[in-house]
Formats: structure tokens, sequence, C-alpha cells
């Protein structure tokens, strides 16, 4: 029985190993586009390496221990000794282990001030700035420099850092886009900032990953990558083809459910103001402005029926 | 019919009604045999009011496994759903209630009860004593967590069941999102059962710290008792935490405060805080009884004494200190900036080193020994492997900027499941098979419990293992379906299919308790596994009060030494036992917390007045009562223990 466990035990992590390996493209973490991104897949890959050194001395010790010492191997006389811990034994149970996440925290440390920050590379560069907001089922783009708003749908100039500010008009969410880098949540009653930038032009998946109720799992967006100069085409574009957005407009955007592309002129923030209050990042001077609150609260009253 | 209709299912669906069918026929059919078998009276004097902590102790392990079939169905139809892309099975709605109702069920209502029912069992004779500190509040402990699981569980039936997940942050959980009376279910059944959890952990703390036996010091203590000991501790100052979070839902969903909402100064984030104040301790209140099991099972059948016991002792309070020190570590991407995240980042994975530390001390446990592979030896067996892959994953999920990447999507799912599954819930069966024969006089059957051990571990490697790779790869967690386009698929119906083995698994384990019930033989010892702790001195069954003497302890292996090292454990002569008498009040008064919590979800304002003052009067009653519990006389102790020892 033992024996056969362990054969078919083998078989089924070899099998999804396997599986996970030729899933053909590289997992999205992965396949970084972006500074942040790298970091983080940097980071992820260096972990793993470090974890496995250590799930592999583990595993060695424990096969060891149960070959060499399983009763069936011993005299039938053979009675184990009485042993109490040793200092030695302990320095090295400790200090290994705190050599290791002593390096990690060092890593991570390094690591949050950098994925918080201007993206390395792109230090230099004038960001670009995008409101990014949710709605139930939805996301807000609001690009107040170039004055237009999509919904669903995220243009962005590739080397150039990326600023967005999120917030959400209901539930917490969570803006990802993998490739670019990691998450941040978007919260209704404070802005919180994310930095990415993208290296190269292309299409990327972008979602919410936190949990918001019925329409969750559909509440994605596509990013779309291009150079400068498209993108100021692009901008250009939308401000002569697009209706602006007014007041009524974005009150029936704000609907729970789900909507396509949308594009506007002009942004929501000019009559809507994002949220104020407690911001932790930058700019934190209280001042609770009922005005911005009443404003948002007309749009939850609008998702509330 | 206004009235009437809150009651009705927001939702429904066939399997809603068949559930309701299933719950009428059980409930009558329960009714029924016992009034065929007469059996009433049987279950009030025995049970019902029972104080004796054997019972309680069997009592919840009952309701655990029950709990495990419950949340097992939702595991499964999850599984269900998310095996192919565009799904079906489920809508959206269902799912997010089964994932919600899954969570809380299993931690709250399985895997809680089921250390609740070790520590019960185990602690008082493995400390030599003839009860816990405070009978009749255990007993009160059990039917509220009781009542409270059985509340929770009726919402899928009356009302709607949650639907905003286990952590259920607001503003999601408020009213304007979830319009249901489910978060009140929420709320209110989570209340009632961790004020029964609170008191346990008064009553535990109580017992070990003052009724361990002579020459018991705490440094000669059981791990399982030590281990129970800090457990207690951290509930003690996590759970006070969850009623306040619980209080102020319930005030800002029933009352119209606003301390989580979006408009008027309330703060969505604060819920999340809290939660994880609570939340996170919690984890560790149910790993760290589980250590303590393995811990019991490793050295007794590594036929050794455990390496290290005080850096055992010491990694564990450790782990109790930093266990409060780490909650943000769930929320790395709300914005707190890199500092904040910097020092969570260090000390969560400064918890890494104590977990470390006992895993070495296990494996240095079996070095030298003469290792017989039983049951629970071989789940211990596979929770060193399968529990380190668990622990490395936390440390990766605790560099806080790669988190952004792991957060909310199933690599996060893949830790908590690899930490929880082969760390508690192995612990937990390792434990049944272990204390089985304690508790019934029968072992549970060697072969098919080895059998289920490997189904469990191939169904868990294959279930869980491409949830890291779906994670990284960009599939979130609580996604009700995804697209063929996402790529998904594959790894999903992997995990699938080895879902559907472990529920094989839990399927078997009560097939061998059917199977062991019929043909195992009764005829064992006391110590049928050669152990080495006090509860394997006293007889099999274990009479009602544990140890006709109370044993003299030298040693943490007190058993051991008498079976070695000829030390007498037992010494004098039988005295009559004080022991305390069974109560209603225990199980009156949770019934009426039921109904009392049954009309404070629907906002019943009359019912509840009532039932609060049903609730105070049976707390007067107590207190006027003179009750000084009854002895057992020398000469009954002697028929005892003739007849105990001729069987
Ligand atoms: C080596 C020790 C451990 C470390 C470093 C660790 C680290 C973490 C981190 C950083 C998270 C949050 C990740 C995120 O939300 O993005 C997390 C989540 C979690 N961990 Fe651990 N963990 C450890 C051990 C455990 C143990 C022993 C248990 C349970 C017995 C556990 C249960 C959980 C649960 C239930 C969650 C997430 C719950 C949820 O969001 O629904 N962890 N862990
Ligand atoms: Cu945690």
């Amino acid at each position: 029985m033992h024996k056969k466990g362990i054969k078919v035990a083998l078989f089924s992590v070899f099998l999804t190993i396997i599986t996970v390996l030729s899933g053909c493209e590289p997992l999205l973490v992965l396949d970084p586009k972006g500074p942040q991104a790298e970091r983080q897949a940097s980071d992820i890959l260096l972990s793993i390496g470090l974890m496995a050194i250590i799930v592999i001395v583990v595993f060695a010790l424990l096969v060891y221990m149960l070959v060499k010492y399983r009763a069936s191997k011993q005299k039938p006389d053979y009675e184990p000794p009485h042993i109490e811990g040793n200092l030695w034994v302990e320095v090295i149970m400790v200090g290994i282990p705190v050599l290791i996440v002593a390096f990690l925290s060092f890593v991570s440390v390094q690591s949050n001030y950098i994925v918080e920050a201007k993206p390395k590379g792109y230090e230099d560069t004038k960001p670009l700035v995008v409101y990014a907001s949710s709605s139930n089922w939805k996301w807000h783009f609001s690009y107040p420099e170039e004055g237009i708003e999509t919904v669903n749908y995220l243009y962005i100039p590739t080397n150039r850092a990326l600023e967005f500010r999120l917030y959400s008009h209901g539930p917490i969410t969570s803006f990802w886009i993998p490739q670019l880098g990691g998450q941040k949540y978007a919260m209704a009653d404070m802005v919180t900032t994310l930095h990415l930038a993208a290296d190269v032009p292309g299409e990327f998946m972008g979602r919410n990953a936190n949990f918001s109720g019925k329409g969750f799992a559909e509440n994605t967006f596509d990013v779309t990558a291009m150079s400068q100069d498209d993108f100021d085409d692009w901008v250009k574009e939308v401000k002569e083809t697009a209706k602006p957005i007014t007041e009524e407009k974005f009150e029936e955007l704000l609907e729970p459910g789900h909507l396509g592309r949308q594009t506007y002129t002009g942004t929501h923030l000019e009559f809507s103001p994002p949220p104020t209050g407690h911001n932790h990042t930058e700019e934190s001077t209280e001042t609770h402005e009922t005005e911005s609150h009443t404003d948002s609260n007309t749009g939850h009253e609008g998702m509330s029926h | 019919m206004d009235f009437f209709d809150r009651f009705a299912v927001p939702h429904p669906s066939i399997a809603i009604y068949a559930s309701m069918a299933a719950i009428g026929l059980t409930i009558i059919a329960v009714i029924a045999g016992l009034t065929y078998f007469k059996k009433w009276g049987y279950l009030w004097r025995e049970w019902l009011t029972t104080v004796d902590h054997k019972r309680i102790g069997i009592m919840y392990l009952l309701s655990a496994l029950l709990m495990l079939f419950r949340g097992g169905v939702d595991a499964i139809m999850m599984r269900a759903q998310l095996a192919v892309p565009d799904n079906t099975l489920l809508d959206a709605q269902h799912y997010n209630e089964i994932f919600t109702t899954h969570g809380i069920v299993m931690i709250l209502f399985m895997a809680m009860p089921f250390i609740m029912f070790f520590m019960n069992f185990v602690v008082p004779l493995q400390i030599g004593a003839r009860d816990v500190a405070f009978p009749r509040l255990n007993a009160l402990s059990f039917w509220l967590f009781f009542m409270g699981a059985m509340l929770f569980n009726i919402s899928f039936v009356v009302g709607g069941s949650p639907d905003a997940g286990w952590t259920s942050y607001f503003p999601l959980a408020g009213n304007e999102f979830s319009e249901s009376v489910g978060t009140n279910y929420y709320m209110i059944a989570i209340q009632i059962a961790g004020i029964g959890t609170l008191m346990t952990g008064i009553n535990f703390i109580t017992t070990i710290l003052k009724m361990r036996a002579p020459g018991m010091t705490l440094m000669k203590m059981p791990m399982f008792t030590w281990s129970a000991l800090i457990a207690n501790v951290i509930i003690v100052f996590a759970f006070p935490v969850l009623a306040v979070l619980l209080a102020m839902g319930t005030l800002d969903r029933q009352f119209g405060t606003h301390f989580f909402t979006m408009d008027n100064g309330g703060m969505d984030m604060l819920w999340a805080n809290i939660f994880w104040v609570w939340g996170h301790p919690e984890v560790y209140i149910l790993i760290l009884p589980a250590f303590g099991i393995y811990s019991e099972i490793i050295s007794t059948f590594a036929r050794r004494n455990l390496y290290g016991y005080k850096s055992m002792v010491g990694s564990m309070v450790i782990i109790s200190l930093l266990s409060f020190l780490v909650w943000a570590h769930h929320f790395f991407t709300m914005g707190q900036g890199a500092l904040t995240n910097s020092i969570f980042s260090i000390t969560t994975m400064a918890i890494a080193v104590p977990t470390g530390v006992k895993i070495f001390n296990w494996l240095l446990t079996l070095r030298k020994g003469k290792i017989v592979f039983t049951t629970p030896m071989l789940y211990s067996m596979h929770f060193i492997p399968l529990f380190t892959l668990g622990g490395v994953t936390g440390v990766m999920l605790a560099m806080s900027a790669a988190d952004y990447q792991y957060h909310n999507t199933m690599f996060l799912v893949a830790h908590f499941h690899n930490v929880i599954i082969p760390g508690v819930v192995y612990a937990m069966l390792a434990g049944l098979h272990y204390y089985w024969p304690k508790m019934f006089g029968f072992m549970l059957n060697e072969k098919i419990g080895k059998r289920t051990v490997w189904l469990l571990s191939i169904g868990f490697i294959l279930a869980f293992m491409p949830m890291y790779a779906s994670g990284l790869d960009g599939q979130a967690r609580r996604m009700y379906t995804y697209s063929e386009a996402a790529g998904f698929g594959l790894m999903n119906m992997i995990s699938f299919v080895g879902a559907a083995i472990m529920a094989i698994g839990f399927v078997l384990i009560v097939y061998n308790i059917y199977f062991s019930t019929r043909y195992e033989s009764r005829d064992i010892s006391n110590d049928p596994w050669d152990a080495r702790t006090l509860e394997w001195s006293t007889h099999t069954p274990v009479p009602e009060y544990n140890f006709a003497i109370l044993p003299d302890v030298e040693s943490n292996e007190a058993l051991w030494d008498a079976k070695k090292n000829g030390h007498v454990l037992f010494k004098g002569d039988y005295e009559k036992i004080h022991m305390p008498n069974n109560s209603g009040i225990p199980f009156i008064m949770s019934c009426i917390f039921f109904v009392w919590g049954f009309s404070f979800i629907f906002s019943l304002w009359i019912p509840v007045i009532v039932t609060t003052l049903g609730i105070f009067g049976c707390m007067a009653l107590r207190s006027f009562e003179q009750d000084h519990g009854r002895y057992i006389s020398v000469k009954e102790i002697e028929e005892t223990e003739t007849n105990l020892r001729g069987a």
C-alpha cells in the first residue's frame, strides 16, 4: 500500500507540474511588461528559489528519518534514547531561517519603496495621471489633463510613468493589470495611488481583483499600450468625435450592471470630484469637504435601486 | 403578507427547495425515532444536560463532522462550477453565497468545534483532572456554539444566506449592497457562537492553570496541553475584538450607524482592519492545538520523547505574540504606503522562524526513533512536507511588494488551504483516529484509515497545486466563472478532479466509522497505542470521574515513566469524589439565545425583548440556585473500578 501510494502521489505531483509548465504561454505575472511588474516577478522568482531550498532540505531530512529509523529496520529490542534539546542544534535551527528571513525582509523593504515610487527608468518623464474609479461593475477612466473619459478600457502611452489615482463609487475594489504591476484597492472614502509604466506596446488584461458582488467576475477592462504619438492621436480623435460626459449621463453610467466600452470628452471629476478623506499617502489635510461627500452620495443613491 | 415575505429565500432554486424538504424530513425522522425508541429521557439526562467534559467533547465532534460535510458540499459545488469555462451550473448569486458559507462554516463551525472537541476530551485527562474548572459554563459554551451554528445554517432556507465573503468586507456587506438578511445572520450567529468560544477560553485557561495533577508543573505539561493553553490565551485576547466588530456591523446594518458606510464619515477599511486583528490570531488558534496533536502523535509513534520540549513551548509563545502584530498583511494593497507595509512584511516573515523551529523539532524527534506507521502517524508524516509547502508560500506572500500580485488571487487560496488542510484538518483526522479507542472502546480500521490518508493527499495535491499557477496567471479568487480565452480551464479541471478525490476520502472516513463500529474488536487495552501521557493511564471507557485516584506526575511523560521507569502513578486509597450536577439551564438558555438571534436577525423586536428577559432570567436563576454538586462514594468507585478492570 505504501509503495503504491507514494508512486501515485509522486505521479500526481509530476502531472501537475507538467500541466502547469506546459501551460504553453508563460503565466501572466511572470511575463512582465513594465518595471514594477518586473521587480515583482523577480521577487517572486527569488523567493521561490530560496523557499525551494528549504522545502528540499525538509523533504530530504524527512525521507532520511523515515527510511533510516522505521521500526522494521530496527532490532526488535531497540529502545530509542531519551534526548532533550541541544543548544547548538537549536542555534542552527533558528539561525539559518533568521538569515533567510532577514535577507528576504531586506529585499521586501527595498521593493516596497520601489513599487511605491515612480517606475524605475521613467523617473524623468512627466507622469500621465489617470483617475480610475470603479462602480458596480465597471471602471471609469478619467484623463483630467487630456480632458477625456473612457469606460471599461484604458489607453496608455508606453515609456512614460503612469500615475493611477484609484477610488470607488461603491464597494472596495482592486485595480489590477498583472503584466504591468500588482494591484491596489480602490475605496469610497479616499484616493490611493498606484505607479505603473509599460515598456512595450501591447494589449493587457485588467480587472477588479477584489470581490464586489454579483457582477464581480465580469468586472474587467482592456488595456492597450501604444507609443506616445499614437496615444496623442487617439486623444485628439476622441476630442473630435466623442460626446461630452454630463452629470445626467454619468449618473446613468453608475447604475449597477455591465457596459461595453464607452468614450466621452470631459471628465466626471468636474462635477463629481473624488473623495478627500483619510488619505494615507499624500496631501492629507483632513478638510472634510461635505460637498464632495454629498456628490458621491448622489452616485450611491443612483445605485441602490 | 409582508410579514412573511421576509422569511422567503430571495433567490430560490431546486437545490434549496430540496434541502428544505430534506431538513424537514430529517427533523421529523429524528423526532419520530426518539419517540418510538423512547429515547427522549435518555437524550435529556445523558446529553442535553450533561456537564461532563468528555460528553461535551463528543457533541463538539459530532457537530464538527456534520459541518464538515455541509462545508464540503459547498466546496465540491464550487469546484464543479469552475471545472469548465463559462459554466452555468451555478449563477453568480449562488456561487457567492456558497463560497461565503463555505468559509464561515469551515473555519468557525467545523475547525473551531473540532479543536474544542480535542481540548474538551483530552486536556482534563492529560493533566489528571476530573473535569474542567467550570463544567456548567463549559456546557453553556457548547450549546451557544451549537445554536450559533444551527442559526447560521438555517439562513440557507429562511431569508437567504450571506453573500459578501467570509471576510464580509463593508461597504459590500452593508445594507446598500447586501439587502437580504444574509449578513444579519453572519453578524448574529457568529456573535452567539463567539460568546461561547470566549467562555471556553476563560474556562480552559483556568482549568490548565489550576487543576493539574500533583507534581505537574507548567514545564511538565504534555505538549497538547501547552498548545491548548496558548490557543485559549489567544482566544481571550482575540474574541472580544470579534464581538465588538460584529456588534458594530449589526449597528450599521440594523440601527443606522455609520462605522463602515461610504458616507457620513464611515471608513470602509475599518472593518477590514478590525476583522484581521481577530482573523489572523484566529488562524493560530486553529493551528496551535493542531501542532499539539502532532507533537503527541509523532512522539508516540517514533517511540521517543519529543525533541526540544522547551523550544516547542517557546516557539508557541512567540507565535502567539507575533500573531497579533501581523494583521495588515491581509491588505498590503490598501495603499498605506511603503513604511507600514515594510513593518508588517517583517513581522509576518518573523512568524516563519518559530514555525520552522517546530518542524525541525518534529524531524529530530523521528531521529533515533523506532517509527511505526499507524494511521495517525501517516497523517502526521503527510503533514510535515505538505505544511512546509504552505508555510513557505506564506513567506512568499509576506513579501509585500510581491503580494500586490498574489493578493486576491487563487495563489492566496492555495496558500491558506495548503496550511489549513494538511495543518489543521489532517491533525483533526489524525487525532480522531488516535483518540477514537479512548472515546469508544474500539479502534478505527487501520487499513481503510491509511488508504484514506493517501487518497486525501493525492486529492489535495491535485486540487490545490494548480491554484498556485492559475493565481499567477491572473485568476482572481471568488470569480463564479471565467471565459474560455482566459486559459484557466485545464488547471481548474484538475482542481475539480482533486476535490472529487478528496470527497471520496471524506466519505471513506464515514465508511470507516461504520465498518469499525460493526467489525472492530472491543477487546482493547487502556493504552492501545503504547503512548506516553496521562490520558492513556485511565480506563477505557473513561469513568465519569476520570481518575479514581489523582495521578502523581514527575515528567511530561508520566505514563511512560510508569511503564519504563517504575514510577508509581496512583498512590493512596480511594476517597469520595466531588462531581458537579447536571443542569438543563445551559441548554435552555442557549435555546432562548437561538430564538433571540433569529428574532434579532429579522428585526422582530418584541420577541427580542422577551427573549432577552428570558436570558437574564436564566442567569438570575443560576445565581440564586443552591447546588453544591454531589459525591461519588468510595463504594461506588470500587464497584466501577473492579468492573472496568474486569472488562
Ligand atoms: C509561515 C507562516 C505563515 C505566513 C508567513 C503567512 C502569511 C500570509 C499572508 C501574507 C497572507 C495574506 C496574503 C494576501 O491576502 O494577499 C496570508 C493569508 C492567509 N493565511 Fe497565512 N501565513 C502563514 C501561516 C498560516 C497558517 C498556519 C494558517 C492557518 C492555519 C494560515 C491561514 C491563512 C488564511 C486563512 C489566509 C487568508 C484568508 C483570506 O483572505 O480569506 N496562514 N497568510
Ligand atoms: Cu494572517
